[in-house]
């Protein structure tokens, strides 16, 4: 470097500040260890590395989509879109109709909402609101682990504990005193559309319940205080300062759970009954899409009888994908940012 | 009769306030049992689960497999060391590829890009897990012609990435920008800042989210049906059915034998306490000091 | 202001400018910072103080959006213009505003990681030098005991940033940049900040951002004051503080704005 450039520093700008000379030798430049040239392939490769992992992602989920979308092709060919509007499942035979699977699917799912969204409801408003201070870790810490449980572990305490109660006590009451709208009648088997019901609620509870949570402790506190200072009971509290500005992201909660339900397997498999009819009372035994993939997918003989089984996944994939999405954008509105203009 | 306001308000104000009062008192009750109806169930499951499953848990059950149908005693020895085996395989599929991703979104991921993987993860978790399974049969089971204890850890696998890539995220992102800068200071490259500082300093909140993720697929039955797809003997190889705990308590729970239902109870204990214990262990580890000291 | 015969130049600025996205934050700074001496740097926050020192070690650009042109030459090395971000790094010493030790690290392993992570790995050299870093900023004697027992973010506010300057040290920088070190400190520990830096000034140069006129005043042989990205007046800490040739410079001194 030659010093002579530096000595007399030809500074443009609007003000040139001098400071002292730079002098003839700098006796420690040479101490600066010039090793390598600081990683940068080091770091070229780390960041490919790790952005291979990202596209993984984004891999699987055009994977399973093709996976699901190819497969399926062969009934998709056979039967058009009849293959959703079909009630006649026949593989002796080679004829598929799913829309035995869809309406059990779509009936256990509301059924499971209609039971479980008061409830969890309730116990978030409890945890938020009401419950003193101490009870609020193990009462979160409970409802996690009740969403710990793996599904087959709910399938068998259903069978051997929920399905006997239901037949036994439960389902002669309601046909004797609700017999008359037609939604409990027929002989109480205790397996069926109402067993399944029930087990999804208790296995949806804890999603929704956690997300009201957690929506309503994003409501800002001066909201609850200013209808508080109104001289509204903590109810009115509650309704109006509280639950009037989560509605979306409760919403949300609950579009989740539905997808939960919607997608849910086992447990649903284990006491459903797993017959492909449509049935208006809810004593009758079912089917659902996820359980027909789990009954009838390893013993899927003939290729028509496989990709008939495909497509009916890739009909769960499809609306389960819409329930999330619509759920995440439901919850985002209200976690993020402010509270989702729902009404004017 | 000319009406007298102010007496017309003090009458009318008591009695609004009562029935305010009541509804009040109503929803606090419901609320009450709303908790504890939700509660009873768990407590049953529990309950039960206990009740049916420590009589039933034994050496022979820990230690020996299946018996045919009819002889009693055997166990589901090989169904654990089955499950095992599977999260093994799916753990060193899933736990790199989802911290790889977690690290992207983290640390580069700060852009539209990063949101559309955000959002392609989020999406990735809500599948089904019998869908999931139907996946893993397609790119495993019908190029390797087996059912596989590799497809079934190809399965869980797929389930665990979008959960640990998603909590390595967020646990990277609580790390101070601070420490960042303290390193890239240092002249630290920025890959060994991310290594060295950001993800050791993050790394009980990793394992955090590992360790649900592992706890999460523990449990799962549905994508192992058509690609683990059971074994009633010992199987060591990748590329051979393979039993599994869930698998092993569904098959025995849907059987018509007795023997069997005990048996589908032991297992169903095994295995909650398994998950139970690794979730509780990491709620304790992660309030004990997740991020310990960085403000 | 007369160049002092003699005296080296450490760091040399020309027309450096630096932007935040589309907002500039530094225009045109051309300076030239003693070897071997503390240089304050001063001015209203927002002033562009923090970016200029940040400019000198290229930790601008960690920013995002953030650029930056012109020439900075520390000694022989060209700190823009081709040389890598990480070596012109390992070269420059940096201490911010609030300390940042590494929490998961041990106070020897804090002062080890920036020779450690790139590669260092002589036990006997490391021990040396971890030791006299820390006999450097005077805090050796405080925590010889715990050197490995105790985590960096154990130790006190003070402490922890006299930690974040053996850490600066152990990489055997030429200069040391300063951002505001005492600014989360009570005056106890700065007072012992202050200190440490009339001694490391031996040895070399420093660049301290300030808020605290006083503490320049005191610790610094040179001043230069910012106001709004620009470079307004340096000199001379004396004669800044008593007599300064600008009329912006003179109202901030005197506490007429800022």
């Amino acid at each position: 470097m030659a010093n002579g450039a530096l000595r007399a520093p030809g500074m443009t700008g609007p003000k040139p500040v001098a400071g002292p000379q730079l002098a003839g030798q700098t006796s420690w430049a040479s101490a600066i260890r010039l090793k390598d040239a600081g990683g940068q392939l080091a770091d070229t490769v780390f960041y490919a590395l790790v952005l291979f992992c990202a596209l993984a992602i984004l891999a699987v989920v055009g994977l399973v989509l093709y996976e699901l979308v190819s497969k399926s092709q062969l009934s998709w060919h056979a039967f058009g879109f009849k293959f959703f509007l079909g009630q006649n499942w026949d593989p002796v035979n080679d004829q598929f109709g799913a829309l035995p699977f869809i309406y059990g699917t779509v009936v256990s799912s509301l059924l499971a909402l209609v039971l479980a969204v008061p409830l969890a409801i309730g116990v978030a408003v409890f945890t938020t609101e009401m419950s003193p201070r101490w009870l609020r870790g193990p009462l979160a810490f409970t409802t996690e682990l009740l969403a710990a449980i793996p599904s087959v572990i709910y399938g068998l305490w259903a069978i051997f504990v929920l399905v006997p109660l239901l037949r036994q006590y439960v389902q002669p009451w309601l046909a004797r005193y609700l017999g008359w709208t037609g939604l409990f009648e027929g002989p109480p088997y205790g397996i069926g559309m109402l067993a399944a019901g029930i087990i999804l609620a208790i296995m949806i509870i804890p999603i929704i319940s956690s997300i009201t949570r957690e929506v309503m402790t994003a409501v800002s506190q001066q909201q609850r205080e200013g209808v508080l200072a109104l001289g509204a009971t903590r109810w009115e509290m509650i309704r109006m300062g509280v639950l009037r500005n989560a509605r979306a992201g409760i919403m949300g909660g609950v579009i989740l759970g539905l997808g939960r339900a919607l997608g849910e397997t086992m447990a649903v498999t284990m006491v459903i009954g797993n017959r492909p009819e449509i049935a208006r009372s809810l004593f009758a035994p079912g089917y659902t899409m996820a359980s027909v993939i789990a009954n009838e997918f390893s013993e899927a003989t003939g290729d028509l009888y496989l990709s008939a089984l495909i497509e009916v996944g890739l009909a769960l994939f499809l609306v389960t994908m819409v329930v999330n999405i619509l759920a995440q954008l439901l919850v985002w509105s209200v976690t993020r940012g402010a509270p989702a203009r729902t009404h004017a | 009769m000319p009406e007298d306001p102010i007496n017309a308000s003090s009458k009318a104000v008591p009695q609004i306030n009562l029935r305010r009062r009541l509804v009040n008192a109503a929803v606090t009750f419901a609320a009450v049992g709303a908790v504890i109806l939700v509660l009873t169930p768990l407590v049953a499951i529990f309950g039960y689960l206990v009740y049916r499953g420590v009589g039933s848990v034994n050496w022979a059950f820990l230690t020996q497999t299946p018996k045919p149908v009819g002889e009693a005693g055997g166990g589901m020895a090989n169904a654990i060391a089955g499950s095992a085996f599977i999260l093994l395989l799916a753990s060193l599929i899933g736990v790199p590829f989802g911290i790889g991703a977690g690290i992207y979104l983290a640390e580069y991921g700060r852009n539209r890009f990063g949101d559309a993987i955000r959002f392609t993860a989020d999406v990735l978790n809500g599948v089904p897990s019998i869908v999931i399974g139907i996946v893993a049969y397609g790119i495993v089971v019908l190029t390797q012609r087996h059912f596989s204890a590799l497809a079934g850890g190809v399965a869980l696998s797929l389930m665990m990435i979008p959960t640990i890539s998603r909590t390595t995220e967020e646990m990277l992102l609580l790390v101070p920008n601070s420490l960042r800068e303290a390193s890239y200071g240092l002249g630290i490259s920025r890959w060994r800042t991310t290594l060295s500082i950001t993800l050791r300093t993050a790394t009980s909140g990793v394992i955090t989210g590992v360790m649900l993720a592992f706890a999460r697929v523990a449990g799962e039955t549905a994508p192992l049906l058509f690609t683990a797809f059971g074994n009633q003997y010992w199987n060591y190889r990748i590329d051979q059915p393979t039993a599994a705990l869930p698998l092993q308590i569904f098959t025995y729970a849907i059987s018509p034998f007795d023997e069997w239902h005990r048996q589908a109870w032991a297992g169903a204990l095994v295995l909650i306490v398994l998950i139970v214990v690794s979730v509780s262990a990491v709620r304790i580890a992660a309030s004990r000091g997740m991020l310990k000291g960085a403000n | 202001m007369t160049p002092e015969p003699g005296t080296e130049i450490g760091i040399q600025v020309e027309n450096l400018n630096a932007w935040f996205g589309k907002t500039q934050a530094l225009q045109d700074i051309s300076m030239n910072v003693a070897a071997k001496h503390a240089t304050a740097i001063i001015g209203p926050s927002g002033c562009g103080k923090s970016t200029f020192v940040r400019c000198l070690n290229r930790m601008h650009e960690t920013v995002r959006d953030a650029r930056v042109m012109g020439r900075v030459r520390i000694g022989e090395l060209e700190v823009y213009n081709g040389t890598p971000a990480v070596y012109v790094r390992r070269h420059v010493g940096m201490v911010f505003q609030k300390a940042n030790p590494f929490p998961t690290m041990s106070i020897y392993d804090n002062v080890a990681a920036g020779l450690r992570l790139n590669g260092f790995s002589d036990r006997r050299k490391l021990d040396e030098i971890v030791e006299n870093s820390l006999k450097m900023s005077v805090l050796w004697d405080e925590i010889k005991g715990d050197l490995r027992k105790k985590s960096g973010a154990s130790l006190s506010g003070g402490q922890q940033q006299r930690l974040c300057i053996a850490r600066a040290l152990a990489v055997e920088p030429q200069v040391l940049l300063m951002d505001e070190p005492c600014s989360a400190l009570d005056p106890i520990s700065s007072g012992k900040i202050e200190d440490l830096i009339f001694q490391l000034k031996e040895h070399y140069t420093i660049v301290i951002v300030t808020h605290n006129m006083q503490q320049a005043a005191r610790v610094a042989e040179y001043t230069g004051f910012f106001l709004l990205g620009r470079l307004i007046e340096f000199d001379k800490t004396e004669k800044i503080f008593t007599t300064p040739s600008e009329k912006r410079t003179e109202d901030y001194i005197t506490g007429r704005f800022g």
